[in-house]
């Protein structure tokens, strides 16, 4: 006995109606909620870089940023300045300051560049913006660097907040699929915190960056000048892309520091 | 008990230990590896899951008269993946901290086979209510199993349950390390989980000996 839903009419028809009724919930769905979705995602941009400059609400062990209520108000009291950094074969060739940068951009802040499409735009051999946040806190000042890269299964990110001689203040990290409980633990305070100190330049000046290495027997990361951080077990791949972004993104800014000293 | 027949009763009980999906029907091993190295993992997981294939099921269970069975796998597909991209959805626009949790399970969810196995099985032929029923026990089953080796796999590899030390610290050697004891980076990795299941099975099958398969 054949049913009516056997049919290849009937099942070309279900799948054309299918098709046409899910896609229009999803579509409704992502357009009616892009709104909130950006706004969470701007404010979250402005608790990393808070977070990185040590502005948050870690307790003991745990990474907590500012509540996002505040986000806005703390991120224009402790952020100084937004500069953009044009760079063309690894050098820089203009300095832009906050205004300049959104006049000629309709007024979009500096920290909402797209760091990934940045990259392939550098990869096609093309000028790249370079966002640089400086902030004060407690009369310190503070560089605040976005890095980019990739981990084992998807993209990982982060901000390195650094000092005049280019040593870590503060970092955070984040990543989009890594694995849970091994990769995904580099938003971790106790992988973060280990930057904290770090050296990226040689005494001679010349950028070595920061290898999250395992087996460095320096678990309570106690030589800060070793170029080195002890590595998650089981994230070794997640740990070689951190390595990565902070080598290939932060070299870009040795010479803007470098102009700082002279 | 008025609300639950006895048939409905063994739907929610039968998944947790003689009918588990992972132990008897050997379904959702994929990602009972990739998430159970930190029990919180686990924990999020099993809710997760439950919820997706609770829903999942009653949706597919009040379209099993329409759907045409040539692209029954698809039309199964199609709901999971659209339900699991709501949820992500209206969690980034309401709850962002939460979505950030759970974002990375989105896609495990999706292709868990306990969750197209359940629809193919039952909610095709079964009433909504029953489905739901069913839908949560498998998913308990599941999540029970989860937690397990989550506890186990994290105790063991890392010395911690729920990011608590529970074992003293490793690196001040307090604790039971300050005795010795080293904590086994090898229950980190995948393989270990499948010995975990493995040695799940081996004592749940020595327990109940109708379970074990003639050959």
């Amino acid at each position: 006995m054949s049913k009516k839903t056997d049919s290849n009419v009937y099942t070309v028809i279900f799948a054309i109606i299918m098709v046409v009724i899910v896609g229009s919930v999803l579509a409704y769905f992502a357009t009616s909620l892009k709104p909130n979705i950006d706004e969470n995602k701007r404010i979250e941009k402005q608790q990393n870089i808070l977070y990185a400059m040590g502005i948050n609400e870690n307790d003991e062990s745990s990474a907590n940023f500012v509540a996002a209520s505040v986000a806005g108000k703390e991120f224009s009291k402790f952020v100084k300045e937004q500069f953009v950094l044009e760079v063309k074969d690894d050098k820089v060739i203009k300095l832009q300051t906050r205004k300049e940068y959104m006049d000629e951009n309709s007024g979009q802040e500096p920290y909402l560049i797209d760091v990934k499409k940045q990259q392939s735009l550098a990869k096609e051999g093309k000028t790249r913006k370079l966002p640089l946040f400086v902030g004060e806190k407690e009369g310190k000042t503070f560089y605040v660097a976005p890095i980019y890269g990739k981990g084992l299964w998807d993209a990982i990110w982060g901000y390195v907040a650094l000092d005049q001689n280019m040593v870590i203040q503060g970092a955070y990290f984040d990543h989009k699929g890594e694995t849970p409980g091994l990769g995904a633990n580099i938003t971790q305070r106790y992988f973060m915190d280990d930057f904290i100190g770090e050296h990226l330049l040689t005494d001679e000046g010349d950028f070595k960056g920061v290898t999250v290495a395992k087996g460095n027997n320096d678990p309570k990361n106690e030589r800060k000048t070793d170029y080195k951080v002890d590595a998650i077990a089981g994230a070794t791949i997640t740990g070689d892309g951190v390595t990565a972004m902070i080598k290939s993104d932060l070299q870009l800014y040795v010479p803007y520091f470098q102009s700082l000293k002279n | 008990m008025g609300l639950l027949s006895k048939k409905d009763t063994a739907l929610l009980i039968d998944p947790l230990a003689d009918n588990n999906p992972i132990t008897i029907q050997v379904l959702g091993i994929c990602s009972a590896l990739a998430i159970t190295a930190e029990l919180k993992a686990s924990i999020v997981m099993a809710i997760s899951v439950m919820f997706v294939l609770a829903l999942g099921n009653v949706v597919i269970s009040l379209m099993r008269n329409i759907i045409p069975s040539k692209i029954r796998i698809i039309v199964q597909l199609v709901v999971v993946a659209a339900l699991v991209i709501i949820v992500d959805l209206v969690l980034k626009a309401f709850a962002y901290e939460l979505s950030k949790t759970l974002s990375v399970f989105v896609g495990l969810i999706i292709t868990n086979c306990i969750i197209m196995g359940r629809f193919e099985a039952f909610a095709l032929g079964n009433s909504p209510w029953r489905s739901f029923l069913d839908g949560i026990g498998n998913a308990a089953g599941y999540g029970l199993i989860l937690i397990i080796v989550g506890f186990f796999r994290e105790l063991l590899g890392s010395g911690t349950l729920l990011g608590f030390k529970v074992l003293g610290d490793p690196i001040e050697k307090s604790g039971l390390y300050a005795i010795g004891y080293e904590n086994n980076g090898f229950m980190l990795l995948s393989p270990m989980a499948l010995i975990v299941v493995g040695v799940i099975i081996w004592i749940q099958r020595s327990r109940n000996k109708a379970l074990i398969e003639e050959n």
